[in-house]
């Protein structure tokens, strides 16, 4: 029987560590809504997400209830559009994710994702017109995701798609520049795109995956900063033990929800994402965790070995705690979502180059970055096209969710709101790569691919 | 068994554990454990109850001592037990 002690422990993690399930993610397979005409895809989606989506959202809230552990986000993702929608005869996609909104709405799950294309070895037609129809889409709806992967491991990577994405997120930008260009908060490019991703702006449900499945992404920066408090100043054996003994608790409740919400919903439980997701709470930072490590800002040299002790060992810890552990498992590093990561911009501990840096050992890659409004498209694809190079040549998911604030320049301050957050807007390497974007076509698959 | 864990937290007064007894009865759940404290006049108590034969849903037994503590000013959460098992037992 449980003890006490332990009833205590636990609940001290979720009232004052900011333990919660971060999201319960439905993935939905919609390949079957093909048809050439938009209007009747449009209805079927709608109709396809409303039906299987329809308990969502109340059985998210009864687990949340019963377990006495947040579940903070309910989520959807869908078959990548370029792919699902290449039969409609039509200019763009915009209607497309307006249907995916309004069905989203419709449900009350708090972010769709799936507006997407697979580029990562060249366009199809479908994937130009979904590209070209980003912005508009963004601008359009409220709680659509868009991503893009551009390239891969395996087959290198899509350099005219890096610098047709340079100028979409540009142009997303400018189109939601009354909002702080809040549009390009939702979209993000990939190398390497996971297929099971629970977390947004990067879900989509993959082409390989069941109809219909329940992926669920677990948090906690403040629980492992806590209990790296308690063995503060110790040697890194028992550092590295701690967070993996934490880590695998996290992913305990991760996995408990998962299978609850599994059997209520009647659907197949995909994955659980052991990722360490900070939001702007004080408490609740992943920066806070590298700081108790012993570095006075996150940003200070050493952070990079920090970030890669803590992401290998949030690995280590929930891979036995869960069946099926998939998406981007790791540490994330966002700066606008991490109260840490803000403080240390703020303090000038913590440069874009850092950041790209971190990117090569952290889960995912330069996440959440406000930069100035005058950035060049070539200079946010030169941006891109490092960050998808470090995915492509180690092996592991990049991406790019970074916003050219419109209007605002270095030293300014962008607010996002809710988990998105505020950021200061960080200065960028003035020098020009246009003529390397410009020369178009697409980097070869690296050696270390051919493994057959 | 189906088992549940039951938190009050709050300012003290006469009578808490007797209200939260007397609605665990009234759902017939069964109190098997207690731990209770006062730190600095505040008073921290935690349950065991079984509730394999209890009178109503987990889900409503939650909200039901959600508003009893709302009603006499104090925190009481509801939690059923496989979370605590999930997390401590392997």
């Amino acid at each position: 029987m449980i003890t006490i002690s332990e009833a205590r422990k636990t609940n001290e993690m979720i009232r004052e560590e900011n333990l919660d399930v971060r999201t319960i993610t439905m993935g939905i397979n919609i390949l079957d809504c093909a048809d050439e005409s938009t209007e009747k895809f449009c209805a079927k989606v709608y109709d396809k997400i409303t039906k299987k989506a329809e308990h969502l959202v109340k059985t998210g809230d009864e687990i949340a209830v019963e377990f006495g552990v947040p579940v903070v986000n309910k989520r959807i993702s869908v078959t990548p559009v370029a792919i699902a929608a290449a039969a409609c005869k039509c200019e763009n996609y915009v209607k497309i994710a307006e249907a995916l909104d309004k069905a989203a709405k419709e449900v009350g799950v708090d972010f769709i994702g799936g507006f997407s294309a697979l580029v990562q070895k060249g366009e199809s037609e479908s994937d130009r017109k979904l590209m070209d129809s980003i912005p508009e889409a963004l601008a359009s709806t409220d709680i659509v995701c868009s991503s893009v992967n551009l390239g891969a491991s395996r087959s290198g990577i899509d350099m005219d798609a890096v610098r047709r994405m340079g100028g979409v997120v540009k142009e997303t930008a400018y189109l939601t520049r009354d909002k702080d260009s809040l549009g390009c908060a939702k979209l993000v490019v990939f190398c390497n795109a996971v297929e099971d991703n629970p977390f947004m702006a990067g879900a989509f449900h993959g082409v390989g995956e069941r109809e219909c499945t329940i992926n669920v992404g677990v948090s906690g920066p403040g629980v492992v900063k806590r209990a790296l408090e308690e063995v503060h100043g110790a040697d890194f054996e028992t550092l590295c033990e701690t967070v993996k003994k934490t880590a695998f608790k996290i992913t305990r409740v991760g996995q408990l929800v998962a299978r609850e919400a599994s059997q209520r919903l009647g659907v197949p439980f995909g994955i659980i994402d052991l990722s360490l997701a900070p939001t702007p709470a004080v408490g609740d930072s992943v920066a806070e965790i590298l700081q108790e490590m012993g570095l006075e800002y996150a940003g200070a040299p050493g952070t990079t070995a920090a970030l890669a002790i803590l992401n290998d060992n949030v690995k280590k810890g929930g891979v036995m705690a869960s069946s099926y552990v998939g998406g981007l498992s790791g540490a994330f590093i966002p700066v606008s979502e991490d109260h840490g990561m803000i403080e240390s911009v703020e303090a000038g501990a913590l440069t874009l180059d850092k950041l790209e840096a971190m990117t090569c050992v952290c889960s995912v890659g330069l996440d959440m970055i406000a930069i100035p409004g005058d950035t060049s498209a070539e200079t946010i694809s030169g941006i891109i096209a490092d960050e998808m190079a470090i995915g492509m040549v180690n092996n592991k998911t990049t991406a790019v969710r970074i916003i050219p604030v419109y209007g605002k320049e270095a030293g300014d301050t962008v607010t996002f709101g809710g988990l998105l957050g505020y950021a200061p807007v960080m200065p960028v390497n003035r020098f020009s790569c246009a003529a390397f974007i410009n020369r178009g076509g697409r980097i070869p698959a690296p050696i270390h691919s051919f493994k057959n | 068994m189906k088992k549940a864990i039951v938190t009050v937290l709050g300012k003290d007064q006469v009578g808490i554990i007797a209200k939260v007894c007397m609605y665990l009865a009234d759902k017939n759940a069964n109190v098997l454990e207690i731990s209770q404290t006062i730190i600095k006049g505040y008073f921290d108590m935690l349950m065991i109850i079984d509730i394999t034969k209890c009178s109503c849903s987990p889900g409503e037994l939650a909200g039901g001592l959600k508003e009893l503590g709302e009603n006499i000013g104090l925190s009481i959460n509801f939690q059923r037990e496989e979370i605590f098992e999930s997390m401590h037992r392997i």
